[in-house]
C-alpha cells in the first residue's frame, strides 16, 4: 500500500517536472547567468526586467481568452502596434514643429487613452465576429487583421517615427511610487493582472470561455451564447493591446509603425510556456504572468551572455514550437 | 474446398463496460445474399467490423476460403477480397467521381518515360465502364459533391465493386435510397450473385430482406441467435427473433400521474427533406413519453430541432398553449427546456472542466450578484446538493468530470438540467453506455422527477426500457411519425411493427 503511494507520490513530481520543464529550464540558466555575471540581478536590470515583463503581460492576458477557447490572435502585436502610434501622434508636445496633426489641441492622456481603447475595442470586435458569425479559422481571420491594421498605422503615419511626447504622459512610464521597482507600469499591469482573474474566475464571462474551450458543441447546447461570448473576448483582447501600445509610446517616448514587433508570437510564447494550452479550456492568469517573466527573463539572460539579438530570435522561435509541443504531448498522453 | 466462402467462428468482442460480441458465428456461401438482422446495438456492425479488420476481435478465428486467416487492417481484408459499404459514407466531396472510387490506388503512368503521375484518363474511362455496368449514368468527371446522398451512395457501391470483392458487406445500404434507386441496387446485387460473389446485407426493412436474401442470421444483444432459409421466414417470425429477449431489467415503481396537457409540437418538418417530417404530438403534465425508432428513424434530429440545434421549415412548438419561438438552444432553456444530447462526450460533458463548473453551467444567470459576480458560496451548495441527491460518487466538487464512469457522468449531466427547475426535459438515450447498476439509479431519477410533476421525453433505442418507464409510446420510421401506443398495451413486437412501417 506505502510502496503504491510513494510511487504515485514520485510519478506526481516527475509529471509537475515534465509539465514545467521549460520554466525549470530557464531557471537554471538565469541561475548560471547570475552566478557568472553577478550585475544580472542588480536593481537596474530587475526593473527592466519588470517594466518588459508588465508590458508584454497585459497584451499576453489578451491573447489568453483566444488561446483558450481554441483560437489565436495575430494581430495582438500590430493593433499594440497601431495603438502605440495614435498615442504618440495625440500626444506630442505643442510646441513640437512637426506635430503630425498641427492644430490639434493638448487633449488630457486620460481622453486620449479612451480614443486609442474604442478604436482597438472597433478592431477587436469586427476579429471576433469575422470568427464567430462567418466561422474563419482565428488563425486567418486575425492574420489578415494584422496586415490590415499594419496597412492603416503606415497610411495614417506616412511611415515617419513620432515623436516629442508630452512629458505627462512619458511619466506614465517613468513615474513610480516609493521605490523605482514600483514602476506605474508594474502597478498598471498588476491592475490588469486582478481584473482579468477576477474575470476569469468570479464572473459569468470566465466560465462561458473555459466551457468553449472545453467543448463548443455542449456549451451551445448548455445554452451559452456561444458567438456574443468570443466577440467579447476578441474585444477586450484588443483593448488589452491597445492599453500595451500606449504604455509602449509612453515607455519609448515616441513610436513607429514597427513598435511592438513581434510581440503576437511572444504573448502566445508567454501563455503557451505558462500552461495555457492550445487545446483550449486550460489557462491561468497566475501562468501567464508566470510564463511571461519566464520568456523576459530567457531574453535577458541571452543579452548577458553576449548573444548577438539576431541569434536570440532563433532560441525564442525553438522555444516556442517546444512549449507548443510539450503541450501538446500532454493532451496526447491523456487520449 | 470447403462450401462456405467465408466462416466465422466464436467471435468475442469487449468494448469497457460491454460485450459486443459474444461467441458469434457467421457462414457465407459463394454466389448468395447472406442478411444480417437485429435491433440497433445487437452488434451487427461490430461483426463486420471484425470481419474487415477494422476491429481485432477478442476471440475467434475466420476461415476465408477453407483457410484460417487473421485480418489485422483494412486493406488486408481487401487484399483477400472482402469489400464494404459502410452504413457512414465517407465521400470527398470536392474530387471527381472517379478520384473517389480509385483513392488510394490509381491508376499510373510514366510521363516523359520517368515521372510517375496518375493516368486520368485510364482512370475516367475505366471509372465510365464501371459505372455503366451498375447502370449508372454519372460523369465520371463531376465532383462527387454535385450528386445527391444516395447518388454517392450508389457510387460507394460501384467503388466496392470495382474492387473485384469476393465478399461484399453492405451495411444498410438503403438507408438513402430512393425506390427507383433501390431496384437498381438489387439488379446489381444479383448480377454480383451470379458472377458467385458472397453478399452480406444488413438492413431493418423486411420486405427487402425477404426479396432479396437467401439466408437470414439473427443476432440479439450481441448474441447469435440462428441462421434461417430466407424463404421460411416472415416478418413476424424475424421480429419475434429479434426482440425475444427475456426481460432482466427491472424497472422502478412509478408514482406519476399525467395531468393536463404542458406541451405540444405541431407538424414538425426538418429543412432536410430526408429527415424528420410533420411529427406532431402532444405531452402532459407529469407524463413520461418514450420516443421509439430504429436507427436513422431521425428521433434525435427530431429533438434537436424542438430544443434549437437543428434547423426547421415549419412546425410550431407550444408551451401551455401559447406558441414558442425557438431558434437557439438558450431560447429553449430560457423556456423551461431542457436536453440531455445523446452524445455524452461529444455535446454533453466539459471533459477537462471539474464536475462543479459541469454542473452550474447552464444555470450561472441565477447565482449573479449584482448583475455581475458570481455567488460562488451558493454554486457550491447547489452543486453539494446535487451531488448527494443523485448520488453521484465523485471524490470532490473539484475532479475533472472526464475521469467519472459514464453512469456518474450522466447524472452530472442531469443534474445540470435539474438545476433550471425545467418543466420538459428531453432525455436522448440516456442510459446507453453505462452499467446495469447506474442504469436503475437512472430510471428512479427519472421516475421521481415525473412524480414531481416534471414532463419527460424519452428517447431510447433499448425497447424493454421503454415499455418499462414510458407512460406512453411515440414510434417514428424514416422520419416520420408512424404511431403512438399506451404504455400498457405496448409489447417490442407491437413498437417493432411500427418502427420498421416504411413508406412504400
Amino acid at each position: 500500500m506505502q510502496s503504491v503511494a510513494k510511487e504515485s507520490t514520485s510519478k506526481k513530481i516527475s509529471k509537475l517536472l515534465m509539465d514545467n520543464v521549460i520554466i525549470l529550464g530557464i531557471f537554471i540558466l538565469a541561475v548560471v547567468v547570475s552566478i557568472l555575471r553577478p550585475n544580472f540581478l542588480g536593481e537596474s536590470n530587475i526593473r527592466n526586467l519588470l517594466g518588459n515583463t508588465a508590458i508584454r503581460f497585459i497584451i499576453a492576458v489578451g491573447v489568453s481568452g483566444c488561446l483558450i477557447t481554441k483560437g489565436t490572435d495575430l494581430s495582438a502585436g500590430r493593433v499594440a502596434g497601431f495603438a502605440a502610434c495614435m498615442a504618440a501622434i495625440m500626444l506630442q508636445r505643442s510646441d513640437y514643429v512637426n506635430r503630425m496633426i498641427p492644430g490639434l489641441p493638448e487633449l488630457p492622456v486620460f481622453v486620449v487613452l479612451l480614443v486609442v481603447l474604442a478604436v482597438c475595442a472597433v478592431i477587436g470586435a469586427i476579429n471576433g465576429s469575422v470568427v464567430a458569425f462567418f466561422k474563419v479559422p482565428p488563425f486567418i481571420a486575425t492574420l489578415g487583421m494584422q496586415t490590415l491594421v499594419y496597412g492603416i498605422a503606415l497610411v495614417s503615419t506616412g511611415a515617419q517615427p513620432i515623436g516629442s511626447l508630452r512629458r505627462e504622459f512619458t511619466t506614465l512610464a517613468t513615474g513610480y511610487i516609493g521605490n523605482p521597482i514600483v514602476s506605474y507600469i508594474a502597478l498598471i499591469a498588476l491592475a490588469v493582472g486582478t481584473f482579468m482573474w477576477v474575470l476569469y474566475n468570479k464572473m459569468r464571462h470566465g466560465k462561458y470561455m473555459y466551457a468553449i474551450g472545453g467543448n463548443e458543441a455542449a456549451a451551445e447546447v448548455a445554452g451559452i451564447n456561444v458567438n456574443r461570448t468570443k466577440v467579447r473576448i476578441y474585444t477586450l483582447a484588443a483593448m488589452l493591446y491597445g492599453l500595451c501600445g500606449f504604455l509602449l509610446a509612453a515607455k519609448s517616448g515616441g513610436a513607429s509603425v514597427n513598435t511592438a514587433m513581434g510581440y503576437e508570437l511572444e504573448a502566445i510564447a508567454g501563455c503557451t510556456i505558462g500552461g495555457v494550452s492550445v487545446n483550449g479550456g486550460v489557462g491561468k492568469v497566475s501562468g501567464i504572468l508566470i510564463g511571461v517573466l519566464v520568456f523576459e527573463v530567457l531574453k535577458i539572460a541571452m543579452q548577458f551572455m553576449g548573444l548577438k539579438s539576431d541569434y536570440t530570435y532563433i532560441v525564442q522561435g525553438l522555444v516556442i514550437i517546444i512549449a507548443v509541443a510539450l503541450d501538446l504531448r500532454k493532451y496526447l498522453a491523456k487520449k | 474446398m470447403s462450401e462456405y466462402r467465408l466462416e466465422m467462428h466464436g467471435v468475442s468482442k469487449s468494448f469497457p463496460g460491454v460485450k459486443a460480441l459474444d461467441n458469434v458465428s457467421l457462414k457465407l456461401r459463394p454466389g448468395t445474399v447472406h442478411a444480417l438482422m437485429g435491433e440497433n446495438g445487437a452488434g451487427k456492425s461490430t461483426l463486420m467490423k471484425c470481419m474487415f479488420g477494422i476491429y481485432k476481435m477478442d476471440e475467434g478465428q475466420i476461415f476465408y476460403e477453407g483457410q484460417k486467416v487473421t485480418i489485422n487492417n483494412p486493406l488486408h481484408a481487401l487484399n483477400l477480397g472482402i469489400a464494404m459499404v459502410h452504413q457512414e459514407l465517407q465521400p470527398i466531396t470536392e474530387r471527381s467521381v472517379a478520384e473517389n472510387i480509385y483513392v488510394g490506388r490509381y491508376p499510373m503512368k510514366k510521363l516523359l518515360g520517368f515521372l510517375p503521375v496518375v493516368d486520368h484518363d485510364t482512370m475516367n474511362k475505366q471509372t465510365e465502364e464501371l459505372l455503366e455496368k451498375v447502370h449508372m449514368p454519372f460523369n465520371p468527371r463531376h465532383k462527387l459533391g454535385s450528386l445527391s446522398v444516395s447518388q454517392m451512395q450508389l457510387v460507394e457501391i460501384a467503388k466496392a465493386v470495382s474492387a473485384d470483392c469476393k465478399v461484399l458487406i453492405l451495411d444498410e445500404p438503403t438507408s438513402s435510397l430512393s425506390q427507383r434507386e433501390v431496384e437498381a441496387l438489387f439488379d446489381i446485387i444479383n448480377t454480383l450473385k451470379a458472377e458467385g460473389v458472397s453478399i452480406v446485407y444488413i438492413s431493418h426493412k423486411m420486405d427487402e430482406i425477404l426479396r432479396i436474401s437467401d439466408e437470414v442470421t439473427i443476432m440479439r444483444d450481441g448474441k447469435y441467435i440462428g441462421t434461417w432459409d430466407a424463404k421460411d421466414l416472415t416478418t413476424d417470425k424475424i421480429i419475434t427473433q429479434m426482440v425475444g429477449r427475456e426481460l432482466t431489467n427491472l424497472y422502478p415503481p412509478r408514482t406519476n400521474t399525467p395531468g393536463e396537457v404542458i406541451f405540444e409540437v405541431d407538424n414538425f418538418t426538418s429543412i432536410n427533406p430526408r429527415s424528420f417530417r410533420h411529427v406532431s404530438f402532444n405531452i402532459r403534465k407529469g407524463e413520461i413519453l418514450g420516443v421509439a425508432g430504429l436507427v436513422g428513424a431521425q428521433r434525435t434530429e427530431l429533438m434537436e430541432g424542438i430544443f434549437g440545434v437543428r434547423s426547421k421549415t415549419e412546425g410550431v412548438v407550444y408551451y401551455q398553449g401559447k406558441p414558442l419561438k425557438i431558434s437557439r438552444p438558450r431560447d429553449a432553456i430560457q423556456r423551461s427546456i431542457a436536453m440531455l444530447t445523446e452524445d455524452r462526450r461529444a455535446t454533453g460533458i466539459f471533459g477537462i472542466l471539474p464536475v462543479s463548473d459541469n454542473v452550474s453551467v447552464a444555470s450561472l444567470d441565477r447565482y449573479l450578484e449584482a448583475g455581475l459576480f458570481l455567488n460562488e458560496r451558493k454554486i457550491e451548495e447547489l452543486v453539494k446538493e446535487n451531488v448527494a441527491k443523485l448520488s453521484i460518487k465523485t471524490p470532490s466538487t473539484k475532479t475533472p468530470i472526464s475521469s467519472l464512469s459514464g453512469g456518474n457522468q450522466q447524472k452530472v449531466l442531469i443534474s445540470r438540467w435539474l438545476a433550471n427547475d425545467p418543466d420538459i426535459l428531453i432525455l436522448d438515450e440516456p442510459t446507453r453506455g453505462i452499467d446495469v447498476g447506474a442504469k436503475y439509479e437512472i430510471y428512479t431519477i427519472i421516475a421521481s422527477l415525473a412524480a414531481q410533476g416534471k414532463s419527460i421525453i424519452m428517447i431510447s433505442s433499448e425497447l424493454p426500457e421503454l415499455i418499462g418507464m414510458s407512460d406512453r409510446i411515440l414510434v417514428m420510421c424514416d422520419g416520420r411519425k408512424t404511431g403512438e401506443i399506451d404504455g400498457e398495451e405496448a409489447t417490442q413486437e407491437n413498437i417493432m411493427a411500427l418502427a420498421t412501417q416504411f413508406e412504400q
